[in-house]
């Protein structure tokens, strides 16, 4: 038999069992690792026709959100401004400015300027921007920080468990309506304070506004 | 067994060089990984579609045309008496119905709900260049934009309300149109809270309760 199954053989069996066993953990720790929007989505950072900055804009000099993305109290989409919202300030501000030149182009032309979308659910997901910024959910909880952002990137992952995670308890992130597109606001500088003032308040506001933070399918999956 | 376990460890490295970790930034778009109906063909606003010959995916309304649409309520939430935008009116105009003349005041009940609304759109909207009193001083001013009315100037505080109805709707001098941002409810209440602002500087100590004085400082 020695002629058919030399010596070295012997080790095979455990040698193969040993490989699959590594190659099938390697295998499994890499779909968990990879096969999920906080690696596919997170970080995501394109570049943007226009380098505008939403830390200088929004942060620095406090600009609110709603005054370029006018209609996300009123729509289920935010809506990216027109060319013209920012002649509204640059007409006047660094009018000659080279890195404006597309913004002037479009305005002048009509044509829109060509921006990178970054925050993207899938098609089969019905998300409503104002059922969100009207019930206390601020841009933040979503969006990250972006009045600190130079160029904006995807912060959070946008899975499913995402949004369910806040819908199962929605009292933890719910904060007054006023300071809603606040992107650094708190409820005290103490986390201790915070957290008592946001689960008193949270709650509160819950069953004031009739916050229907629906679990079903239906309710995002139409 | 040891070539095989070196094999797969630089297999790992070279992998784990081309795919990264999480939470770095990266330029690349998005994977799908099960990309189950992710992308549909269908309309999404502001997107490129080629369906159409410029390839926008959200249309232009058709020139000359307006929306109908839902009607706005005069009052207070709740009011009965609604007004359609298409209708020549002093609260869609700022304009007396049928002549060119503005309208003096508000056509809508002004509330504190109105002023409160105008209050905050008052922000969004107006600070950035008028300033949060109202004077002119804005971040703007320091960015280059020299021109700014100071709304407490005699002119602005006897214009007529339909005057400044024109002004946000179609702009003056050097600031553009806010038609498209600021809608008509919240003009009207914009105005509101700019004529608070503008009193608010006007006041007298008579216009204080007597027994309020006493606690303002001369």
């Amino acid at each position: 038999m020695s002629d058919i199954f030399p010596k070295w053989t012997n080790q095979l069996p455990v040698k193969i069992i040993a490989g699959a066993i590594l190659a099938a953990t390697t295998g499994v720790a890499g779909v968990w690792y990879y096969f999920t929007p906080k690696y596919t989505r997170v970080g995501y950072q394109p570049i943007q026709p226009v380098p505008f900055s939403h830390a200088v804009h929004a942060g620095q000099l406090g600009v609110d959100c709603r005054y370029c993305h006018t209609d996300v109290e009123e729509s289920w989409y935010s809506n990216i401004p027109a060319a013209e919202t920012c002649m509204k300030c640059h007409n006047q501000v660094l009018p000659n400015d080279p890195r404006l030149a597309v913004v002037r182009e479009s305005a002048a032309t009509g044509e829109p300027i060509p921006w990178v979308q970054i925050h993207k659910t899938p098609d089969y997901v019905y998300f409503n921007h104002s059922a969100h910024v009207n019930r206390g959910v601020s841009c933040v909880e979503c969006h990250g920080q972006v009045d600190q952002m130079d160029e904006v990137y995807h912060a959070k992952p946008f899975s499913m468990t995402f949004c369910l995670d806040c819908h199962r308890n929605p009292a933890a992130k719910l904060r007054p309506p006023d300071k809603i597109t606040d992107l650094t606001w708190k409820w005290s500088d103490d986390p201790e304070a915070a957290a008592k003032a946001q689960k008193e308040n949270g709650s509160k506001f819950v069953t004031d506004w009739k916050v229907e933070s629906m679990e079903n399918c239906s309710a995002c999956h139409r | 067994m040891r070539y095989f376990l070196a094999v797969a460890m630089m297999l790992g490295v070279l992998l784990l060089g081309v795919v990264g970790f999480r939470d770095t930034t990266t330029r690349r778009t998005p994977i799908e990984v099960f990309p189950d109906m992710d992308r549909q063909p269908k309309l999404r606003p502001q997107a490129e579609d080629a369906f159409f010959a410029d390839n926008r995916g959200s249309r232009r309304p058709v020139e000359g045309t307006m929306a109908r649409m839902t009607p706005m309520t005069m009052g207070a939430s709740g009011s009965s008496e609604l007004v359609y935008g298409y209708e020549d009116l002093p609260v869609n105009t700022g304009h007396l119905t049928g002549v060119t003349n503005y309208v003096e005041n508000i056509p809508l009940t002004v509330s504190g709900e109105l002023l409160e609304r105008g209050m905050g759109r008052y922000q969004i909207n107006c600070q950035p260049c008028h300033g949060a009193l109202g004077d002119g001083n804005g971040i703007t001013r320091k960015l280059g934009m020299v021109v700014v009315a100071n709304l407490h100037d005699p002119r602005i505080i006897k214009m007529p309300d339909g005057e400044l109805f024109h002004v946000i709707t179609s702009g003056r001098n050097l600031m553009s149109n806010y038609a498209a941002q600021v809608s008509v409810k919240d003009r009207w209440s914009i105005i509101a809270y700019i004529r608070a602002l503008q009193r608010s500087r006007l006041a007298s100590i008579d216009d204080v309760p007597e027994q309020l004085r006493s606690t303002l400082t001369k």
